[in-house]
Order: structure tokens, then sequence, then C-alpha cells
């Protein structure tokens, strides 16, 4: 969907009750605003120097600074302002971690494509996509000759591992999302359970890819993306049931993307759900004060 | 506030022209350049490509098929993919009487390896069985997983050292008549599960040594599991692979095993492995291509090797090394090296490597650059065998790369259930009963072969198909050799499971060449390690004598340049493994040079 916001200088923060990752401030969260790039810079860092996990520093350097890039231009030419950049950066490291590609140019078209759909998907001047998951998805649709993500990646090391989720849940206890995560890893491991059943796979097989890194960085940076989660507590837990659910009906499919397709398709749906109801409360309130009014008149 | 509508519509457009920059650089890209996916008849391949392969090993009575292991039963959901390997080459003139001769080994318990002598007239004779080197796969000691020859005690005969999961084989070559199995005398390990081995002479001291990488730990017997945790730790960083092994020749039929000692300790999962004077330092290096893991590089100072991968630039990335081999593919007296890895769309794009030495670095500070996607041959499937040779005899490289895992039920694919385990933690990767079934699905089978044809200025083109390299068989190793002769290079593949391919190359006759035929005298017998650069028609190339190469292969020892048309040869400079130079004058094209290092 390619739709012109009617409010074009509406900042995607400006919509948050509860800012967290992207877009908030340090006012509204009990959240330092440069714990999250900092956090995922560390998973970098600790993935980096354990097991090398970065292909080339150009590669991930490449996304970051064409993420940057991008969000200053666009900011500028779109908001006519500096844009807060903590966001860019986490879609370019994103990118830059998740992408597998042995060429240059996916990573920049990648980091490009995240950014500017934040400015071009838009739905009542707010983004329904989470910008380095639609980025992504869109390379693994157009380009699956050129590039793959890092599902086979990294060390399978526990230590790492573990550093990496104490860490992470701190940090998104703090962010008041922990309940995503949770509800997310929790619907998870049941619905495992399930396909394991159906496939007649071994279980630990159907548990094997939420103890890799793309899951981390999934389950950290993406699901709980404020910009493109709904509002309400109950509402952030349904979707991210409804993600896992979607999920296995993917991993069923033997789709190797399944959790960021998922995404991808829950991801928006669920924010236009959101954003009808609140509209059509909006009109009902409208319509309860003018019968009020009339009432009152 | 008329400018944001504007900058709105520019900034979609733009965004519209990203979602079709995949199919822009698809269209206009190099890393698919094929020449077209259309079989040519003879006389056009002959026109367009300067050759035309054609299988003949039915005609050339060659009926190998190859047999996989069948390993213990623990294992069998997952049989196709652990017993996937096996399927080797080695090309040796056993009996010294001028024609090559081909040896192929075989991978289950109790069937028998193949030594293919040179009839000479075109056709091949299986003589392992009465040579004594059929029999070497017998329950209880392992199966065979490749073979390299080298003359251990220089006595002019090539001797074999057979790679095997189980009990490593040296057999000496006795005149040519027959083998004999000396494997205890010469102090071998009883048991290693090794997918790779090189002969070279790393001190020097005329004597071939021995280099041997494991790939399953040594401690586990395939066919007697005591346990299922014996699968790769990591998919891309394992470390609890087999041990490497140098073996120092002593003399007398000796070996000294040193590894440790000269600061080989690495545990990662070896599949392939050379060794060349890649410094032109008058050492040899030697090259490691590890599957689950980064490539090693170890470069000998004379008293140790120091393994110098990140620092060179070749170890950094991880991906699945399964093949190394060497090519001056530029004609600038440089070396550069292919190794093969995994592709398959829309699952895993590592991408195949092509380390070029970065200009402005030479000797010991010599640094590469992966310019496999620059010059197009990047995407090989699931590669295997890579080997470079000069197809046409136009005077530059061409590449050949085999590739195709497991072919099985074509309509069903296991890559999801292999990504599902492989990203896991080392816990449940590492255990194979934690591993999907395999239920008879494929994995990157069917795959059609890649030969890459060098235009001498800077691309490879794919003529695979155009010049009759058709088949779609699990490749695994493939060897050159000048089969019938005639100056040609011909290709030899073998295939898990599948027939062993005889490609016999015709070439445009316009093409000239000229081959070596090294004997070292105060160097190995072999001549491994002796280097040729030959110059010619203001070209100049450089090859040597190698000890294995590519993926389970060894090519002929001898040397084979393309020359192009009408060449004027100015000189060949042989560097021998002992130091001694020798220059060779007044050579002419089309012509073959048995040469013997000079006292």
């Amino acid at each position: 969907m390619i739709q012109a916001t009617t409010k074009p200088e509406a900042q995607p923060a400006e919509r948050e009750s509860k800012p967290a990752f992207r877009g908030w401030t340090p006012s509204s969260s009990r959240l330092n605003p440069y714990v999250p790039p900092a956090f995922i810079t560390l998973i970098l860092v600790i993935g980096h120097l354990s097991f090398g996990i970065l292909e080339s520093y150009q590669k991930t350097m490449l996304a970051i600074v064409t993420s940057i890039v991008c969000e200053l231009v666009l900011g500028r030419l779109l908001l006519n302002r500096w844009p807060n950049l903590a966001s860019a950066y986490i879609s370019g490291i994103s990118v830059g971690i998740l992408l597998r590609a042995p060429g240059y140019w996916p990573y920049v078209v990648c980091a490009l494509l995240s950014i500017t759909s934040k400015y071009v998907l838009r739905v009542n001047g707010r983004h329904i996509f989470n910008p380095s998951n639609f980025g992504i998805c869109a390379m693994l649709f157009l380009a699956s000759d050129a590039v793959a993500t890092l599902s086979i990646q990294w060390g399978n090391n526990l230590a790492a591992m573990a550093v990496i989720w104490v860490l992470g849940s701190l940090i998104i206890w703090r962010a008041r999302r922990f309940h995503i995560c949770v509800t997310y890893v929790a619907s998870f491991l049941l619905l495992s359970v399930v396909r394991a059943w159906l496939t007649g796979d071994p279980w630990l097989s159907e548990v094997s890819p939420i103890t890799g890194p793309e899951y981390q960085l999934f389950i950290f940076f993406m699901i709980t993306d404020p910009k493109t989660t709904v509002k309400s507590k109950l509402g952030q837990c349904i979707v991210a049931f409804s993600v896992a659910v979607v999920e296995m009906f993917f991993r069923l499919d033997q789709s190797i993307y399944a959790p960021l397709y998922a995404l991808f398709c829950v991801g928006p749906v669920a924010l236009l759900i959101e954003m009808a109801r609140n509209s059509r409360q909006s009109a009902l309130g409208s319509s309860n004060a003018l019968t009020t009014n009339a009432v009152h008149s | 506030m008329k400018k944001v509508p504007i900058a709105r519509i520019l900034v979609t457009l733009f965004f519209v022209g990203l979602l079709m920059t995949p199919a822009i650089v698809r269209k206009y890209g190099s890393s698919h350049a094929s020449s077209s996916g259309i079989t040519l008849d003879r006389q056009t391949a002959l026109a367009r490509h300067g050759f035309y392969l054609e299988e003949v090993s039915r005609s050339a009575g060659i009926d190998f098929v190859h047999q996989a292991p069948t390993l213990d039963a623990k294992l069998a959901p997952i049989m196709p993919e652990v017993a996937s390997m096996g399927a080797s080459i080695s090309i040796v003139d056993f009996d010294r009487d001028g024609w090559p001769d081909i040896y192929v080994t075989n991978s289950a318990e109790g069937s028998k390896n193949r030594l293919y002598r040179n009839m000479r007239d075109g056709t091949f004779k299986d003589v392992a069985e009465e040579m004594g080197i059929a029999d070497v796969n017998q329950p209880g000691t392992g199966v065979s997983m490749g073979a390299v020859w080298g003359d251990y005690d220089n006595d002019g005969y090539e001797d074999l050292f057979l790679i095997k999961w189980g009990r490593p084989e040296l057999f000496h070559n006795n005149g040519g008549k027959g083998f004999t199995r000396v494997s205890e005398q010469a102090g071998l390990p009883p048991w290693m599960n090794a997918n790779t081995a090189v002969w070279f002479d790393y001190d020097g001291d005329g004597l071939l040594d021995l280099f041997v990488a494991g790939y399953y730990s040594e401690d586990v017997d395939l066919w007697h599991l005591k346990s299922t945790r014996m699968m790769p730790d990591s998919f891309e960083y394992a470390n609890n692979g087999g041990r490497k092994y140098l073996f120092h020749n002593l003399g007398g039929g000796k070996f000294e095993e040193v590894s440790a000692r000269l600061g080989i300790n690495s545990r990662r999962w070896a599949l392939a492995s050379s060794a060349a004077d890649l410094r032109g330092t008058g050492h040899p290096d030697l090259f490691v291509a590890n599957d689950y893991g980064v490539s090693e590089l170890y470069r000998y100072d004379g008293k140790r090797f120091n393994e110098v991968g990140e620092q060179a630039g070749v170890g950094f990335a991880p991906k699945s090394g399964m093949s190394v081999s060497f090519g001056d593919i530029f004609n600038q007296g440089k070396y550069s090296v292919y190794v093969s890895n995994i592709s398959e769309n829309g699952a895993l794009i590592q991408g195949n490597n092509l380390w070029v030495p970065k200009e402005g670095t030479e000797g010991d500070a010599t640094q590469y650059e992966n310019l496999a996607r620059d010059l197009g041959v990047e995407l090989g499937g699931w590669s295997f065998g890579a080997q470079f040779g000069d197809l046409n005899n136009d005077g530059n490289l061409d590449l050949y790369v085999t590739d195709g895992y497991v072919s099985l039920d074509r309509s069903r694919s296991y890559w999801y259930d292999f990504t599902k385990i492989a990203g896991g933690n080392s816990s449940i990767i590492g255990d194979a009963r934690d591993w999907p079934a395999m239920d008879g699905r494929s994995l990157s089978g069917y795959q059609q072969k890649h030969v890459w044809l060098n235009d001498g200025a800077g691309k490879f083109v794919d003529v695979a198909q155009a010049v009759g390299a058709t088949d779609t068989y699990d490749g695994r190793a493939i060897a050159f050799a000048d089969l019938w002769n005639n100056g040609a290079l011909d290709v030899i593949e073998a295939n898990q499971r599948g027939p062993l391919l005889v490609y016999k190359n015709t070439v445009s006759p316009e093409n000239q060449w000229i081959e070596f035929e090294l004997q070292g005298t105060n160097s190995n017998r072999s001549a491994i390690g002796a280097q040729v650069s030959l110059s010619w028609s203001g070209k100049r190339q450089i090859q040597s004598v190698s000890g294995g190469s590519g993926f389970s292969a060894q090519n002929d020892r001898r040397l084979h340049f393309g020359l192009g048309k009408n060449p004027h040869i100015e000189k060949a400079v042989i560097h021998w493994p002992s130091g001694k130079v020798q220059t060779l004058d007044s050579l002419n094209p089309d012509k073959l040079y048995f040469i013997e290092e000079p006292q």
C-alpha cells in the first residue's frame, strides 16, 4: 500500500503513548534514549568478537550509513526537520546483521527500502511496516538469488546467547514491552509442540530456530517496535501471539523466513484494525457528544 | 507547503525504483553471465567457444558407478546427507607408460575402488584388482573418500595414499606392477575420518611429506556410534571436527607426525586442501577449505606454519568451503585461489570465493580480495570440486565447477528443515538425533554444472550447456588430464551415487598448446611443487605440479598450457622445489616436453 499521508508533518513519535525504541523521546520513556542503539551495538560487538559474525565491516557500515543518510534526507525533505537518528541506526544495523549477501548493493538497497518505507507506506500519517522487516522481506521476495538472512549464522554458543537474552530482557522490561517478548516466546514454544506433533520431526528441531541469533534480533527489535505495534497491552500480546500462529503456518509450508514473513503480514493488519477501531470510537464519541449537546440544548 | 507533495511523489517514485532494482541488477549484473542454456552442436560450439566436450565413458570402457557408505543405523533419518561424500578421482601414470590412468574410489563397505589403465587407444581397463588396490573398503576398515599420488620414496613410481573415513592406507608402487600396503611401517594412525590430503615437500628436503585433514573427529567410528553427538556444533563456526596431520617424510618409508610442533592445530571440518608457493618465497603455502567455518591459510616460514587466513583476507567470513584450486587467471604470474561454497536461491547465498591477490601486496604481506562476483564465478549451486585449466587452449585458464548435493525426490526439498536445525544452539545442531528426517527429499539436487570460460579480459562466461557438459548428477570431484595425449584437457567427473563421467575434449585446432612432464632429481621425483613460468606472445602464465587439488581430486602431474593462435614461445622457467632454476629456450608448440631436473 502506497499512500500519501494526510498529515505529512506528523512525526511518528507524536502518536506514541508509551514510546520505546523507535522515535521515542527521553521524556516519555523510563529508558535512556541511547540504550536501544547501544544494545544492538552490543549484540553486534559480542557476536563479532566471539565469532566474527560480520561478513565484512564495510557491508555493515554501508547499511548503517545508508540508513542514516536516507533518514536525514527524507526527514528534512518531507518533514522539514532533522529527525532523531536512533531509529535509522537500529534499522541500518539490523540490515547489516540480518542480511547476508556476497555483493554490496543489497545492503544499500535494503537500507534504503527500510527507511523509505517509513515515509511512503503510511496510513493516516503512521507507517505500518517495521522498517527493517519490510526492507529484508522485500529483498527476500525480490532478490532471492542475491540475498539470504542470518538464519544459519552465528556461533550457536549458549554463553553469548544467554548474555544477549538477559540484557535484552532487562532493557525490554524497562521499555515496558517485556510482555510482548514473553507472549511471543511462550507462543512459539507452545506451537513448536504442535508443529512437532504435526510433522513428526524431533521437538528440539522445532525449538532450534529460536535459539539462534536471528530470533534475538527479531524478538528484541522487531516485534517490540512501538511504531508498528498496537497500543494496548492486551492488543500487543494478541499481536505477538498472532505472529507466532501465522509463523507456524509459514513453517508448516516450509518457509525458511517464516518469522519475518509472519510479522510482515500481521503487523500492518493489526495496526489497520487498531486504526479502524480508534476512528470508529472517535466517531462514536463525536456522535455521543453531539447527542448529549442536543439533549442539553 | 507546495513543496511537500512534489517531494512525496519523488520519494514514492524513488521507492518504486528501489523495488525494481533487484530485477535490474539480475538483468544487467555479471554474476549470472551465461552464453545460453542451449546445447550447441559440436561445430557450432567449436566455432563459438573453441572446444566441445563429449561424454564417452561407456565407449571408453568405463562403467563405474559410485556407491555411498551406509553408516550407523542411528543416522538413518539423515543418511543421504551424512553419507554424501566419497566419490573421488586422481590421475596418475602409475606404470609410467606415458599415458594418464584414472583411479576412482568407492565408498560402500565391501565395494571396490578402480584403477583404469589407459590402453592408449581411447579405452580403459580396470586393473585395480590385479594391482592390489581394489578391495580397500572391507568392513571394519572404513571406506574410501579420496586418493592422492606421490612418489614418497623417489623410486620413480607414484605411490598411493588412500584417504578414508576409517583406516588410512599407504600403498607402495612396485614398479608399476603392483602395490604393497605399507601403512603400519609408515606410521599412519589407526583411524581418522578425513576427506582431504595433499602431498608436498614443505621443507624442501627432496622427500614428499603428507598433509591430511580430518572431517569428523577421529574418535568417531561412523559405523558404530557411541553417541549421536558427532555433528558439527555450529553451521559456520564449528570447531569439533577432525584433527589435522602433517606427516614428515623421514626417508626409508617412515613418517613422523609433526602438525602440532609446526603450528597446525585446527579442528575445523576440513574438506579440501592444496599447496603451492603462493608468495613466491620458495616455501609452499597450504590452503585449507573448511566446511562449517572459515578457510585457513598456512604459510611456512622455513621452520613453522603460521595460520594467516584472517590477516590475508581469506579467513574472515565463514562459509562451507569444499574445494581449493589455484590458477594464474590473469596471466600475471600470481595465483588466485578458488574456494567453492553453497548458493541456493531463497535459502542460502554464500557465493563461491575467488581470492585474487590485491594489487600492491606481495610476499608475506600478500592479501586477497574476493572477486568472484566481479568476474562472474560466484554462484555455482551447492558447489563441490573445481579446477582451473585451459579447456580451449586460448591461453587463459578456465574454471570447471561441479555441484549438486543430494538428488532424491525432485519435487520435495529438505532445505527448510536444514536451515531450521542449522540455525540452532550447538546442543541441538550437534546431535544427529535432533535433525529432521530427510524422507527422500532432495537438498540442492539435480544441479547443472558450470564451465566458466575465461575471456582474458576479466570475465568468465558459463558455457557448460553449450559445450556439452549437461549432466546433473551429484558432482563431487573434477580432474583434468590429457587422456588421449592430443593436447586437449579432458574432464573426468566423479559423482556421488552416480557414474564416473569422462568428457573427451575436442579443441579448435588453430589454438595451440604445450605440455611439460617434470621429474625431480634433487627435488622429489614427482616434482610436486615445481613451478613452470611460461612466456609466449607477450603473455606469461605460471602453473605448478600439485599433490592434490579441488575436492577429493588430483589432476595429471603434467602441466598443460594453452597458447592461442600462432604463438611465439619465448621461454619456460622452471623453479624446482630444491631451489634450482632452469630456463628452457627453443620450445615449440603442440609438443609434450619431458624435463628432468638438472643435477
